[in-house]
């Protein structure tokens, strides 16, 4: 196909692949660029210089520069769920296909109305909505703010889940060499000729930095060839890695430093299961930074038109992509970079109007144009004139590209370089920061109104907080400031510069934890059974547990909860409990261990016993309960909630190694290891006897109530026993090693057939500890203790005991606390509402009538009504009164009787059976 | 003296030129001496302050601050505010606060921008549920606006949330409708602009470096910009609070933590208000600007440095992303770290200490900003009357010892827990 | 950050928890005063001082590691129980220049 060059293309220069032509759009318009093009540099070839509107005052706005400082090229990239906003023109990798928009402008580029923002730029200066919008009072959010807050934001972010993924890894290095430019791959062939284990990363797709830019030989060689020389000379070294496309945006502590790269941007979709980013830890030994420079704008009147840009950043275009960026042209610069640059376009065949060197007593007073530059008006010699132009290469200095270095706050050196910071008298806008339309006046009207610090300054007129971060006007406006002030600029300070260097895609940091995966779910032992079996599972931290199991022509999960508990309370139900903490503790100690960590005695606790345990805080707040079992002289399991399971291992670690080293004792997480059921009701120990080999008997005189032990199974698996009850029926809890589980508990069912047994999951288990009186999760808050919950009877009250001694600071011993109570309706077709609070009748409901509030409740189907428990003042003595539980929330006031907590056999005569 | 504002001073600037307008503050020079000297000039030193002068007429005050004014949190903060707190130690104070910020525009004649768009907390579990509706009703007995949603109410205020392949699906929400944001900056600056008006000497680039006390009490602040006399000392220093106590051999139930912030590139309007996550420390708001402002948890280590660590970022991410898929091509723009005083409970410590004249408003942790007003009103109140204001009765430095915590979320004396 | 194991190397943060500073010793006997004290009251230093850390992804270990909390920079790290006596400061540095925000 024989397409027409692109009108602005050079014939000799550039490193682009003119062999590989390649289709997009910009603004619904088809242009034609090569491989190795950017956006920025296909647009130019095409002469398409107008590429964006600026923020606040609709400006027309073109490249300013070719690398990442860019601060005007803001383009929206992309369509539908792939769309990214704000995006730089000059670090997209043109692909075929591509299609770009440019943003902030209605209804068009050329003709923007938000450009009347312009004319009202007066009243528009630094901060000025902090002196308006106040009146009327109510207009704030109903008119003003609503305005404003659709005028903000440049782009649009796209509102589809992001179909791409995201990696992380980790690397490891002797030497981190962040910029392959020159000076970053002579030192990584260096240190890598050494054998150190070096990584270098630069964020653009080609090695070589400024050697691609410049018409000047290293080591006698044109810069694209010297890069390809010394880069097969790193190919050789395999301790060396090279990371294109991958910028180090963060500088952390421990030499760890944050880099992401860019593994499939430059294509029009990721390839099947390749990510399109890869976030990178990299742990440093050491680190090299050899990030360059950024060229310094010069400041005066309307330098951001389209067609002023960064003398570098002209043969940058000129030599790496080949592209003239205009006509004719002016340069401008105080320092040498201007003659090379006009020699430069020169032999490109560009006509240089004027080379002004401010060295010389040449100044560009303002730019001339609208949507393009026309000319410049300059001043020379005392004499102002015009030249027409539509290139404008400016060049204040190179400044050293320092960020990484100050991530860990320490301030940038000083900048002692001479450079020409004298802004020119003239009414036009001098730009300091082109991306939020900051001006030498705004900076200066902040000094009048006192924001004469660095960092105020940069609050109050908003400069250098635009994504652009201040790289191309941090250092103008120190100098700016530092003149009004008469300081020098090193007294001026600087503000600290934070991580990341560049924008980095919120999906880079989440990687792989999205959607389903956004945490591990764990399974019990026994997922896949009750799955089968039509189970309906509920989080529980990160595990699934079964909630109930609903039978065909249930369609409430009430009607199945009520079943499953009056199939528990009158023959037998199975539940999986294997989510709960369980600790192996043994050793000589571990009672003296056990009767500090926990309330409770258990120099008593006989070997094939439990007990129920309370574990405090240091506090005296009740941090956890759970049972320990004594399956040993020495040799006991503790058992924890599901959800304290890992911090009240912590907790023991924390006792054992810190506080009380000298107590030998040793103990291990044997949580996972386990597969515990609970197997509850009147006909529970007629099945578990189906089980259990001979000799073991499960008579009541052998084994009662709390008795626990080590058996073996009919089928020869290990097994462990314990007969703790939290339905308040005859029951046990069954262990065996994990991977048994679901043959365990399809034993069961298969034993247990003809006895009724029935799966029963966390519902009905809720139902039944509440009609009992339990405490549990909704209880146990972190604001209770155990003379709250009515469990003032096990704490022995030892000075060691963790918890003991501020259990008894005067505000935990106060009558008037919240104390547990149990509460029914009075009009028992009611129901009950956990969060409501406990209210006096016929009082007002304000918070000085608020006397405690309902933690849990549940319908009981032994009972046939709504019952609760909560915590109330002065609850004990209250039994028989009646008072209101008031959810203001969802509209419910009932009458309620305080109780007992205990609704069901509280002389515990079923559990003894 | 500053000017006025309003849409008729900003013709009149645009006409007459920069010259219109004065500084916001004066950037005064220390005296001698003073009545009384608040140490730490950030919001909430700042708006104590304003009140001393404004409420109880002491204008022979000052402020000094080690560096500039609202340079420290009040400066880089997520800008909520909102009164949805559990605890009757908390609501009333709290709801003070938001009252005081309802008319804070007119009363310091300065635009924060007070926007109350509401804060909605998730839950994802039925125990989260009863655990909201335990503290919406808590709010409602206390008169302070919240409402019960459930998930179709939350999917029309948030129908790009993800309702659909969540690990933890949203199941409701507690709103405050009267929750929001309010601009930051705006807040210092607005305070300092008033209290300087009415006479307070704001005075910066001053550290204190020594307290000097006896047994009869305080007698001065040694800074570094002089000795000034003083016998009745405010300290407001935030994260830092530690660090000047310890000038007067105090030790305190505080600990220094880091709370990273973030913000993303500004997107046109996404997010109407301020939402939590419930299945994972994140939170999220949009700027009037258009970034995205988004947060998560502390860092969890002892830490002055005023920044964090990459693991933070990558939670708040996850929690992010969990809670709106469509997150992953925005970009984070910039983050921060600040200094956060974790106390041992959770809730700030307004009142005296044993030294006479010196008094503490610390214990913040990372919720310091909605406090600014009733944190400045209440710390005023004890400064010039002596007397504890009721609505920071429960806020005794003492409570530990006593055991009358107020922890709202039940974590004990762990500080980077709350 | 980075915290140097002594049974597991050097490891990402992630894989600990920390209590804070290190130091405290726990009463015995009864005084609440000195309870409380010992449960709420820190010296939060502002410079270098040690801490406890729990390798809770990795060994179970509880550590004390010597940190400064103005920079991060990790000077030691040890098994609760080995670790050496400190000369390093137990109170707060003078005013060091906090850094930049």
């Amino acid at each position: 196909m024989n397409l027409k060059p692109q009108p602005f293309r050079h014939n000799n220069c550039g490193l682009i692949d003119r062999n590989t032509t390649m289709a997009f759009q910009f603004d619904g318009r088809t242009y034609h660029g090569h491989a190795g093009d950017t956006l920025a540099s296909a647009l130019l070839a095409n002469g398409v210089r107008l590429l964006g509107r600026s923020f606040k005052y609709h400006r027309p706005r073109g490249l300013l520069s070719a690398g990442s400082e860019e601060p005007n090229a803001l383009v929206e990239l992309r369509t539908d769920a792939r769309r990214e906003p704000n995006t730089r023109a000059t670090v997209i990798e043109l692909f075929d296909g591509l299609e770009a928009r440019s943003q902030n402008r209605w209804p068009s580029l050329q003709f923007d109305l938000g450009a009347i923002n312009g004319l009202l730029a007066p009243l528009f200066g630094a901060g000025f909505y902090y002196k308006t919008f106040m009146w009327p009072a109510a207009f704030w959010e109903r008119v003003y703010e609503p305005l404003i807050r659709r005028a903000a934001g440049l782009g649009r972010a796209a509102m589809e889940e992001d179909p791409d993924s995201y990696e992380k890894a980790w690397a490891f290095c002797d030497l981190l060499v962040v910029g392959g430019g020159e000076t970053g791959l002579r030192a990584a062939l260096e240190a890598g000729r050494r054998g150190e284990r070096v990584i270098v990363a630069d964020e653009d797709f080609r090695w070589g930095g400024r050697c691609l830019a410049e018409s000047t030989p290293v080591d006698g060689l044109p810069g694209a060839q010297w890069v390809e020389q010394i880069l097969r000379e790193l190919a050789q070294l395999p301790e060396v890695m090279l990371m294109p496309r991958t910028t180090v945006f963060g500088a952390y502590d421990s030499g760890v430093h944050g880099a992401l790269e860019r593994v499939s941007d430059h294509l029009s979709e990721p390839l099947p299961g390749q990510p399109r980013q890869r976030l990178w830890r990299i742990v440093a030994k050491s680190t090299l930074l050899a990030t360059g420079s950024i060229e310094r704008p010069l400041v005066f009147g309307d330098n951001d038109r389209p067609g002023v840009m960064l003398a570098g950043a002209v043969r940058t275009y000129l030599h790496r992509y080949g592209v003239l960026p205009g006509e004719r042209a002016v340069v401008y610069a105080d320092n040498d970079n201007g003659d090379v640059t006009a020699a430069n376009l020169r032999a490109a065949g560009i006509d240089v109007a004027a080379v002004l060197d401010t060295r010389r007593g040449a100044s560009v007073v303002r730019a001339l144009g609208g949507t393009a530059l026309r000319g410049v008006e300059i001043s020379e010699g005392g004499r102002t004139r015009r030249i027409e132009c539509d290139l404008l290469a400016m060049s204040g200095g190179w400044m050293p590209n320092l960020a990484l270095a100050t991530h860990h706050g320490s301030k940038a050196p000083a900048d002692t370089g001479t450079r020409h910071f004298a802004v020119p008298k003239t009414q036009r806008k001098c730009f300091v920061d082109f991306q939020h339309d900051v001006t030498v006046d705004d900076l200066l009207l902040a000094r009048q109104e006192g924001f004469t610090s660095v960092e105020h300054l940069k609050r109050y007129t908003t400069l250098g907080m635009a994504t652009d971060q201040g790289k191309t006007s941090n250092l103008n406006a120190l100098a700016i400031v530092a003149e009004a002030a008469g300081k020098a600029l090193a007294e001026v300070g600087s503000t600290r510069l934070r991580p990341p260097y560049t924008p980095v895609a919120l999906g880079a940091f989440a990687g792989h934890h999205r959607g389903r995966h956004f945490r591990p779910t764990r399974l019990t032992p026994s997922h896949a059974w009750a799955e089968a079996r039509g189970a309906v599972f509920v989080e529980a931290g990160n595990w699934l547990r079964a909630q109930y199991f609903p039978t065909t022509g249930e369609d409430d999960w009430l009607t199945t909860v009520t079943r499953e508990v009056q199939a528990v309370r009158s023959g037998v139900g199975i539940c999986d409990v294997s989510t709960l903490g369980k600790i192996d503790l043994q050793g000589p100690d571990a009672v003296a261990f056990l009767e500090r960590v926990y309330a409770n005695r258990f120099q008593s606790l006989a070997v094939g016993r439990c007990r129920y345990a309370l574990m405090l805080r240091e506090d005296g707040m009740v941090m956890d309960d759970g049972t320990v079992a004594r399956l040993g002289p020495q040799r006991f399991l503790v058992t924890t909630t599901t959800a304290n399971a890992v911090g009240a291992y912590q907790h023991l670690q924390y006792c054992h190694q810190v506080l009380w080293p000298e107590l030998d004792v040793q103990f291990i997480s044997v949580t996972e290891r386990w597969a515990q059921f609970s197997v509850a009701g009147p006909n529970a120990r007629q099945l578990l006897q189906r089980v259990v080999a001979e000799p073991m008997t499960l008579e009541n005189g052998a084994f009662p109530y709390l008795a626990c032990s080590n058996f073996i199974l009919r089928n020869g698996t290990q097994a462990r026993l314990y007969r703790v009850s939290f339905s308040g029926e005859l029951a046990y809890e069954i262990a065996v090693p994990a991977d048994g589980g679901e043959a365990l508990i399809n034993q069961l069912f298969v034993a247990g057939e003809d006895l009724g047994v029935v799966a029963y999951g966390t519902e009905a288990l809720g139902v039944m500890r509440i009609e009992k009186g339990h405490v549990a999760g909704n209880e146990l808050t972190g604001h209770t203790t155990a003379f709250d919950l009515g469990l003032q009877r096990l704490v022995a009250a030892r000075n060691e005991a963790v918890g003991s001694v501020l259990a008894r600071r005067p505000a935990l011993l106060e009558p008037t606390r919240p104390q547990l109570v149990g509460l029914r309706p009075v009009n028992q077709q009611q129901r009950l509402y956990a969060g409501s609070h406990f209210l006096p009748q016929g009082a007002a409901n304000t918070a000085q009538h608020d006397t405690g509030y309902v933690t849990s409740v549940a319908y009981s189907p032994s009972l046939g009504y709504w019952i609760g428990l909560g915590l109330l003042e002065r609850g004990p003595e209250r039994h028989g009164e009646v008072l209101r539980a008031v959810d203001l929330l969802r509209g419910h006031d009932v009458l309620v009787e305080i109780c007992d907590p205990v609704f069901l056999d509280p002389a515990g005569e079923r559990l003894r059976v | 003296m500053s000017r006025r504002y309003s849409i008729l001073s900003l013709l009149a600037g645009a006409l007459r030129g920069r010259s219109y307008w004065q500084p916001a503050w004066r950037d005064a020079a220390p005296k001698a001496g003073y009545d009384l000297v608040i140490v730490g000039g950030g919001g909430h030193g700042l708006a104590t302050a304003y009140y001393l002068a404004r409420v109880h007429g002491m204008r022979n005050i000052a402020v000094v601050e080690k560096g500039w004014i609202g340079g420290g949190n009040v400066g880089r903060n997520t800008t909520i505010v909102r009164s949805n707190y559990l605890l009757p130690g908390n609501a009333p104070f709290y709801e003070h606060s938001m009252q005081l910020w309802e008319t804070l525009e007119q009363e310091l004649n300065y635009n924060a921008m007070v926007s109350q768009r509401g804060v909605l907390n998730l839950f994802h579990s039925d125990a989260q549920r009863d655990a909201a509706v335990r503290r919406g009703n808590a709010m409602r007995l206390h008169g302070i606006d919240a409402e019960l949603l459930d998930t179709r109410d939350v999917q029309r205020l948030y129908p790009s949330f993800d309702f659909d392949n969540a690990r933890f699906p949203i199941k409701g929400g507690l709103l405050q409708p009267r929750g929001g944001t309010v601009r930051h900056d705006a807040v210092a600056w607005g305070y300092a602009r008033a209290a300087s008006a009415l006479g307070v000497d704001i005075i910066q680039n001053c550290e204190v470096t020594g307290i000097r006390h006896s047994d009869a009490g305080v007698q001065g602040l040694e800074t570094t910009r002089g000795l000034i006399a003083t016998q009745r000392v405010g300290l407001a220093c935030a994260g830092n609070t530690s660090r000047v106590a310890t000038l007067a051999g105090l030790r305190l139930p505080l600990e220094s933590h880091v709370l990273q912030a973030f913000v993303s590139e500004a997107l046109k309007p996404l997010i109407l208000g301020v939402v939590t996550f419930g299945a994972g420390h994140f939170y999220l708001s949009q700027s009037d600007k258009g970034g995205l402002v988004f947060g998560g948890d502390i860092d969890g280590y002892n830490s002055y440095a005023q920044r964090g660590n990459l693991p933070t970022l990558e939670d708040v991410c996850e929690g992010g992303m969990a809670l709106l898929p469509a997150l992953g091509r925005v970009r984070l723009l910039r983050s921060w770290g600040g200094v956060m005083d974790m106390s041992m409970d959770g809730s700030p410590i307004i009142d005296r200490t044993p030294i006479d004249g010196l008094y503490l408003n610390a214990g913040w942790c990372y919720g310091g900003f909605k406090a600014t007003p009733a944190s400045g009103w209440c710390f005023a109140h004890l400064l010039a009357t002596g007397q504890t204001h009721t609505h920071a009765a429960a806020y005794r430095l003492d409570r530990f010892s006593t055991g009358h915590m107020v922890d709202e979320k039940g974590q004990g004396p762990f500080p980077n827990r709350h | 950050m980075l915290i140097p194991c002594p049974y597991c190397g050097l490891r990402s943060h992630e894989e600990f928890t920390t209590l804070g500073e290190a130091g405290r010793v726990r009463p015995s006997g009864d005084d609440l005063q000195a309870f409380a004290d010992y449960v709420y009251l820190r010296n939060n230093v502002a410079g270098r001082h040690r801490e406890l850390w729990f390798h809770a992804a990795g060994c179970h270990a509880w550590l004390t590691v010597e940190r400064d909390t103005l920079t991060h920079l990790i000077h030691g790290a040890w098994p609760v129980n080995e670790t050496p006596t400190s000369e390093a400061h137990t109170g707060n540095e003078p005013a060091n220049e906090a850094p930049a925000p």
